[in-house]
């Protein structure tokens, strides 16, 4: 305990780690009104992100706001035997995780909010091979992940070029089987359903604030005119 | 038995038979005359006297919004950020009631600034109104404590490591101290029985206390009347017909129909927020919040919501003395004490700013800017702003950030402290009589 408290007292007078340093983000195409894009990217993720991740918070049959069926939904996303209102769970046990990884797999629910989404577009095409990493796989963003680049089928091989003001750049050494355009809509796709997973409620969110905008706007003028009806007589 | 002494009740068309039944045993008609029919208030009061009503607007609004949060959140380790995430998924409108609860929060804290802004503004803390002041400030500790215990009911990253922070805060108190952080924890740790005690206190203990002291704070004011921008007393000057006051208005319909502008103009901006931006950009809700807590992973910034940073930054401004850490808590308690001390500090003439002279209005200008500056401060870590070259004598090698922090940390307090002074001293402008409107 007095370890404990040594340690965040002894932090209090500098927080000064901030967030390491800060490494150029590209923004993310993020569109949450293109429901294709939406509905590739959610199979993206249950075809490689949910075999170790999970998804907890989020059920299956909330996917009809994709504009899918439960009959599709159980179709082509639900690969485990799940039922449509069941949660997006994997089947990985953190045991295993931690054992293959170093670390268990976080759940994504909530990472295009905790991350942000630009975070996560920079992250998936940043990996570059790096011999000295455990899994082989080193990243620009997330240095020493102990997530190998699961998708380096479809974006090739990549390598960090350091150059001599510290700073560096990626070179693609070996395509894949996507040309870089191809692979960054492909990430695209995946970041926008993770942006939607993050909040499912906010296209919905969205729309009713309208309407709620022109019901106040509304209420404004009549409370303004109300008012200055009652404060003529104050002289 | 007196109980039909009392007249009966006219004017109210069929209700009269209601109403007299009523008013015979309950004295509605007598409140409603004194409290808001008949309370006479200024007819000059500007914008700056919305927030006092959006206070209130925003204190219901909380109730209403966490009774229903209530229902669906489960307090415990295991699952109270589940619940949340349940509630913000699962359940029809959950997150907007959320939104609206975490909106509120600083809604609340914003409200409450510009109204005690206003309040030192024009005066409105010197005599006679000393007890409405006091209550005020009672009310502002409630609401720190209130926001302090609901941020960590989410029981994300933010939540835990802000509340192991502030917790020991009081384990720095001598002797005490580390005995104290315990007792309040419930354990050695922040844990599961420290989460279950916020949630008692945050929906229970410190609710009721609020409630209890709105009415206090109301009931003084009601007892002496509402200042104004002026700072002058209506009740010096009374209509000898009708024996009221020359310059005041009946509270309804007048400042009724005025404070609905008010909230409707707050209204449009709490649900652009509510709807469009929820985050602000990490103020309001932060973003490592999204984190259920890990008691094993430090996050790299632990800041607390803005409400809290002006004082924060004083916190971390102060070093440790005689190897003590207690210095920068003493430093950050006292900054909220004072305002207990205000109407006992001001020695000026007038109340308002309005005839005051340039000696207040400079300290006035430099609090509020050296507030607004140690808020920005500790929202950012302290290398924000670099170091000084390691060469300069007394500061060379610290943090820029944390000597700013220091410099306005004594603006603050020279406000409060230098007050006798500059007040008796400053060149004020002759106060009228009358009101200007």
């Amino acid at each position: 305990m007095k370890k404990l408290l040594a340690i965040v007292l002894f932090a209090i007078p500098g927080f000064a780690f901030a967030s390491g340093a800060s490494v150029h983000l590209d923004s993310a195409p993020v569109n949450l009104s293109d429901k294709s894009s939406l509905q590739r990217g959610a199979q993206i993720f249950v075809n490689h992100c949910l075999n170790c991740h999970s998804a907890q918070y989020m059920r299956y049959g909330r996917l009809t706001d994709l504009g899918l069926t439960d009959a599709q939904i159980k179709d082509n996303l639900i690969l485990t035997g799940d039922k449509v209102g069941d949660p997006m769970t994997t089947t990985l046990a953190p045991k295993d995780g931690k054992e293959w990884f170093g670390v268990n797999p976080p759940d994504l629910s909530l990472v295009a909010r905790s991350r942000g989404s630009d975070w996560l577009y920079t992250y998936m095409r940043g990996f570059y091979k790096d011999p000295a990493a455990k899994s082989g796989w080193n990243n620009t963003v997330f240095p020493n992940v102990g997530m190998p680049h699961i998708l380096w089928e479809y974006q090739g091989d990549q390598s960090y070029k350091a150059d001599e003001h510290g700073g560096g750049k990626l070179v693609l050494d070996r395509p894949g089987k996507m040309s870089p355009a191809e692979y960054d809509r492909y990430v695209g796709d995946l970041v926008n359903f993770l942006t939607y997973l993050g909040e499912p409620a906010r296209t919905k969110r969205v729309q009713i604030g309208i309407v709620v905008m022109f019901f106040l706007a509304a209420f404004f003028v009549l409370t303004l005119l109300l008012k200055k009806e009652y404060w003529k007589d104050v002289r | 038995m007196a109980v039909l002494n009392k007249p009966p009740v006219t004017g109210a068309g069929r209700m009269n038979g209601i109403l007299t039944w009523v008013d015979q045993r309950f004295p509605l008609v007598a409140l409603y005359k004194s409290q808001v029919a008949e309370y006479y208030a200024p007819k000059n009061m500007n914008f700056w006297y919305f927030f006092g009503s959006l206070s209130l607007v925003v204190l219901v609004i909380q109730i209403v919004s966490g009774i229903f949060l209530t229902m669906n959140y489960k307090p415990g380790a295991e699952t109270a950020f589940a619940s949340v995430e349940y509630i913000m998924r699962d359940v029809p409108g959950g997150w907007l009631i959320r939104y609206i609860h975490s909106t509120g929060a600083s809604a609340f804290f914003i409200m409450v600034y510009l109204h005690m802004c206003r309040g030192i503004m024009y005066g409105s803390y010197r005599k006679p109104r000393e007890l409405t002041w006091i209550f005020g400030v009672l009310i502002y500790l409630c609401l720190m404590a209130e926001a302090f215990f609901g941020y960590l009911l989410p029981w994300g990253q933010m939540s835990f490591w802000g509340a192991q922070v502030i917790i020991n805060l009081f384990g720095t108190i001598p002797i005490i101290g580390e005995d104290l952080a315990i007792w309040i924890r419930g354990d050695y740790n922040v844990s599961d029985a420290t989460l279950n005690r916020f949630f008692a206190l945050h929906v229970i203990a410190i609710p009721m206390a609020l409630l209890g002291l709105v009415v206090a704070h109301l009931m003084a004011l009601h007892e002496t009347g509402s200042n104004n921008p002026d700072g002058v007393e209506i009740y010096e000057t009374m209509d000898p017909k009708t024996g009221t006051p020359m310059d005041g208005i009946p509270f309804h319909p007048y400042y009724t129909v005025k404070d609905m502008v008010g909230v409707a103009v707050f209204l449009i901006v709490f649900s652009a927020i509510v709807f469009f931006a929820p985050e602000v950009g990490g103020y309001f809700l932060e973003y490592n919040n999204f984190v259920p807590a890990d008691p094993l992973a430090t996050p790299a910034h632990i800041a607390p919501v803005w409400y809290f940073t002006p004082f924060y930054a004083m916190l971390r401004a102060i070093p440790s003395f005689f190897n003590m850490q207690v210095w920068g808590v003493i430093v950050m308690g006292a900054a909220v004490m004072i305002l207990f001390a205000l109407p006992w500090l001001d020695r000026g003439k007038a109340k308002s700013i309005r005839y005051r002279g340039t000696l207040y209005r400079g300290f006035f200008a430099a609090f509020i800017v050296s507030f607004v500056i140690l808020g920005y401060l500790g929202v950012e870590p302290t290398n924000i702003w670099g170091e000084f070259p390691k060469g300069l004598p007394v500061v060379g090698g610290d943090y820029v950030a944390t000597w700013v922090a220091r410099v306005l940390t004594a603006v603050y307090f020279a406000f409060f402290v230098l007050m006798p002074w500059y007040t008796a001293k400053d060149q004020e402008k002759p106060v009228p009589s009358r009101v200007t409107f």
